[in-house]
């Protein structure tokens, strides 16, 4: 059992939960995830680590309440515990000091893209970020990152934070002001990152994703979370969940994550949102 | 005088038109006169081959004569010196070919039936017996095992007897391994699982779930933390697919998420959190036990039409002939000779799948007649669903955080064969991490081999 430490609500639809899990502490760097079960006969869900503190043996998982299973996981409070909470899965993201990298997270993705934007800033990076969410409410974590990175920028569908329009309308603004980035890290929605890919091909920056299929056992048992990158056939919990963007066929992605969209109420997914802010 | 019978003692089993709508146990098993009535049969032959049959050499013959004199707490004392998973062994080894395949009985009619033995003996003490702790005299020597399936749990009771301090290591919440996410409840019932694993917690053995030996702490960090050796029992947990075209549709599953949904998900029950999708028309590609527990399975989530696609002919069918037989009296339809080409799909969903006609060829490597395709015999097979079932290979996780453990080119950890000692030292493995997909009685074989190794090893050192 693994007990609740601190629960925070974000907004009416994200929460933050800081969960004792030491063997997931000592070893999860930026990028893993771990999947974790609310009660006995509960849905395994996968869920990004948001934030760790080795010290404290602590994982901090930010997740949106979509169905079932995370309105379950909704329903715990702080002192409470989880039955299960297994990781670090997944390989850590590829992070590699450049000199400028622009992090780009839509709605929950944001929280993944927190540890990998803090650890490159620790490597010297000069480190951007655009957070995008469907109204200023959506926008989770933007004082965490306004504490160290060298700008950041908003993207909202109403315009009640930053630009009126979605983080690809602020994307090819930055570029077309003449902003140079050596890599984009865009972590949210399958038809955002597909959208910030189009444009990052042709400008031609390196751009990853962090994906977030539907799987079962997260060590490469069964093979549900399956993706096609670069034509090959690849698992996201052994082999990702970050990859290469321009090679990842998302349209793909994003017809098997439909697999069970009638039982939308129990779809698992790696804790990113659902296509409601791109 | 013996049972003269030319014919094993049969068995009660649910009649096939019901068993294929629920996933209650399809083999009801022995009465305690069934089961005295079959015993009766053995011959009590003093070379004992069925014993050379079996990987975990059960003292079969002297099991059995505690039986026929209806001392079955007796023929559960002889069974477990040997095998600690004996309900398990009793329904799912694939006795024709090991311990019954031995058998003189069977040279002139059916062999003694060992297996339905083994289960009853074993199930008899599950329902009069209750358990107690054995107190055993520690030797304060750590051992860790990784995997808590039929391997691992072997290779633990095997140590934690000999007065070691085991640590069982579990990656999935629940333990049992294959046991737990693969064999359905209507071959292997969980809770009969539960108590097998109970009986090796009893013995002192510390189980920990929800850790990943090679992702939570690798073997390096095990061996700081103390332990003195380490037993790798990770199983064969990567899925393979055949790389035709159309296999990442929706409705095209592994063999492995398909019954891990349904039977460690219990994707089955009305009220599950984990949902499972069956079509209409399920094609299961595979002839093995694993491709007809998902076959079985598909029929009883309530598909109307069930195909087993295997390139090979029935003589080849890897699967056990029980299973076959069940299958087949469940309605399951085979197609044999045959081989998947290509699935189809429509908005991303399977429609259909193109197969070609295979005949049998010269044998290959395997032994077995080598399946040729013939020249356009394609053929279309209206599905909505395809259960791909030919085989998984090792794990790779901790082949990939272990430095100084060598592997087979295919995954598989390259062991000693006597004692299961890998390329690094005071590390074992066996089972399925080390042959590739096999039967739970080698894995636990090889759980057993490894436990005496370790137990002399350190003994002498």
């Amino acid at each position: 059992m693994y007990r609740i430490i601190k629960k925070e609500i974000l907004n009416p639809d994200v929460e933050l939960m800081v969960v004792h899990a030491p063997y997931v502490a000592r070893k999860c760097e930026p990028g893993q995830f771990i999947i974790l079960r609310v009660d006995e006969d509960g849905e395994r869900i996968p869920l990004t680590i948001a934030d760790y503190d080795r010290k404290k043996e602590t994982v901090t998982i930010i997740y949106q309440v979509v169905g079932y299973s995370t309105k379950k996981l909704s329903n715990k409070n702080e002192g409470d515990f989880i039955n299960d909470f297994v990781g670090p899965l997944g390989q850590p993201a590829p992070i590699h000091k450049v000199k400028r990298v622009l992090g780009i997270g839509g709605g929950v993705g944001i929280a993944p893209l927190y540890p990998q934007m803090k650890k490159m800033k620790d490597l010297g990076v000069q480190v951007d970020v655009l957070l995008g969410g469907r109204t200023n409410k959506h926008i989770i974590m933007e004082n965490m990152f306004e504490e160290f990175v060298d700008n950041i920028y908003y993207a909202t569908n109403d315009g009640s934070k930053g630009i009126k329009g979605f983080v690809t309308d602020k994307l090819l603004e930055l570029l077309e002001n003449g902003e140079k980035y050596d890599l984009v890290v865009a972590i949210g929605p399958l038809v955002m990152m597909k959208a910030i890919v189009n444009i990052t091909k042709e400008n031609n920056i390196k751009t990853n994703v962090s994906l977030n299929p539907i799987m079962i056992d997260g060590t490469g048992m069964c093979g549900g979370c399956r993706v096609t990158v670069g034509g090959e056939t690849k698992f996201a919990c052994v082999d990702g969940p970050d990859f290469d963007g321009f090679l990842v066929d998302f349209d793909e992605c994003m017809q098997r994550q439909s697999m069970y969209k009638e039982e939308e109420e129990h779809i698992c997914r790696i804790g990113i949102g659902d296509g409601n802010n791109a | 005088m013996p049972n003269l019978s030319k014919v094993k003692t049969p068995i009660r089993e649910q009649e096939p038109d019901i068993r294929n709508k629920n996933f209650e146990e399809v083999v009801l098993g022995y009465t305690e006169e069934e089961a005295i009535e079959e015993a009766g049969r053995c011959l009590q032959c003093k070379h004992k081959p069925c014993m050379n049959g079996c990987p975990v050499n059960v003292p079969i013959p002297e099991f059995i004569n505690q039986v026929s004199k209806g001392n079955f707490e007796e023929a559960y004392k002889v069974i477990t010196r040997e095998n600690v998973l004996p309900a398990i062994c009793g329904r799912v080894c694939p006795q024709e070919n090991q311990c019954e395949g031995k058998c003189v009985r069977g040279k002139a009619g059916e062999p003694v039936a060992i297996g339905r033995l083994e289960r009853f003996v074993a199930d008899w003490h599950m329902n009069n017996i209750k358990n107690k702790k054995e107190d055993i005299e520690s030797n304060n020597i750590k051992i860790a095992v990784v995997g808590a399936g039929p391997a691992g749990l072997t290779c633990a009771f095997e140590l934690a007897k000999r007065g070691y301090k085991v640590t069982l290591f579990e990656a999935l919440h629940t333990p049992g391994g294959v046991l737990s996410y693969g064999i359905p409840e209507f071959r292997l019932p969980k809770s009969l699982v539960r108590n097998e694993i109970k009986k090796i917690e009893d013995l002192g053995v510390e189980l920990i779930t929800n850790v990943i030996v090679g992702k939570s702490i690798t073997i390096d960090e095990l061996f700081e933390e103390g332990y003195m050796g380490v037993f790798v029992g990770s199983g064969a947990g990567l899925p393979k697919f055949m790389k035709i075209e159309g296999e990442n549709l929706n409705g095209v599953y592994s063999a492995n998420e398909f019954l891990t949904r349904v039977n460690l998900m219990k994707a089955y029950k009305k009220d599950s959190s984990t949902p499972v999708k069956v079509g209409k028309k399920v094609a299961v590609v595979g002839g093995g036990n694993v491709a007809m527990d998902a076959a079985r399975t598909a029929k009883r989530l309530g598909a109307q039409e069930v195909y087993i696609v295997y390139r090979r002919s029935e003589e080849e069918l890897p699967a056990r002939v029980e299973e076959v037989h069940h299958a087949k009296e469940e309605g399951i339809i085979f197609k044999l000779l045959n081989n998947p080409v290509k699935i189809n799909g429509k908005d991303g969903w399977v429609e259909s799948m193109e197969c070609i006609k295979m005949e049998l060829g010269e044998p290959d490597s395997s032994g077995r007649r080598r399946p040729v395709a013939i020249k356009e015999s394609n053929f279309k097979l209206d599905l909505d669903t395809v259960i791909m079932a030919i085989g998984q290979t090792p794990n790779p996780l901790i082949r990939q955080t272990t430095p100084g453990l060598k592997t087979e080119n295919w995954g598989g950890i390259i062991v000693d064969e006597d004692t299961m000692k890998t390329t690094k030292d005071d590390v074992y493995a066996g089972g399925d991490v080390v042959t590739g997909a096999a039967t739970v009685i080698l894995a636990m074989g090889a759980g057993k081999k490894a436990a005496k190794a370790i137990d002399e090893h350190l003994k002498n050192n």
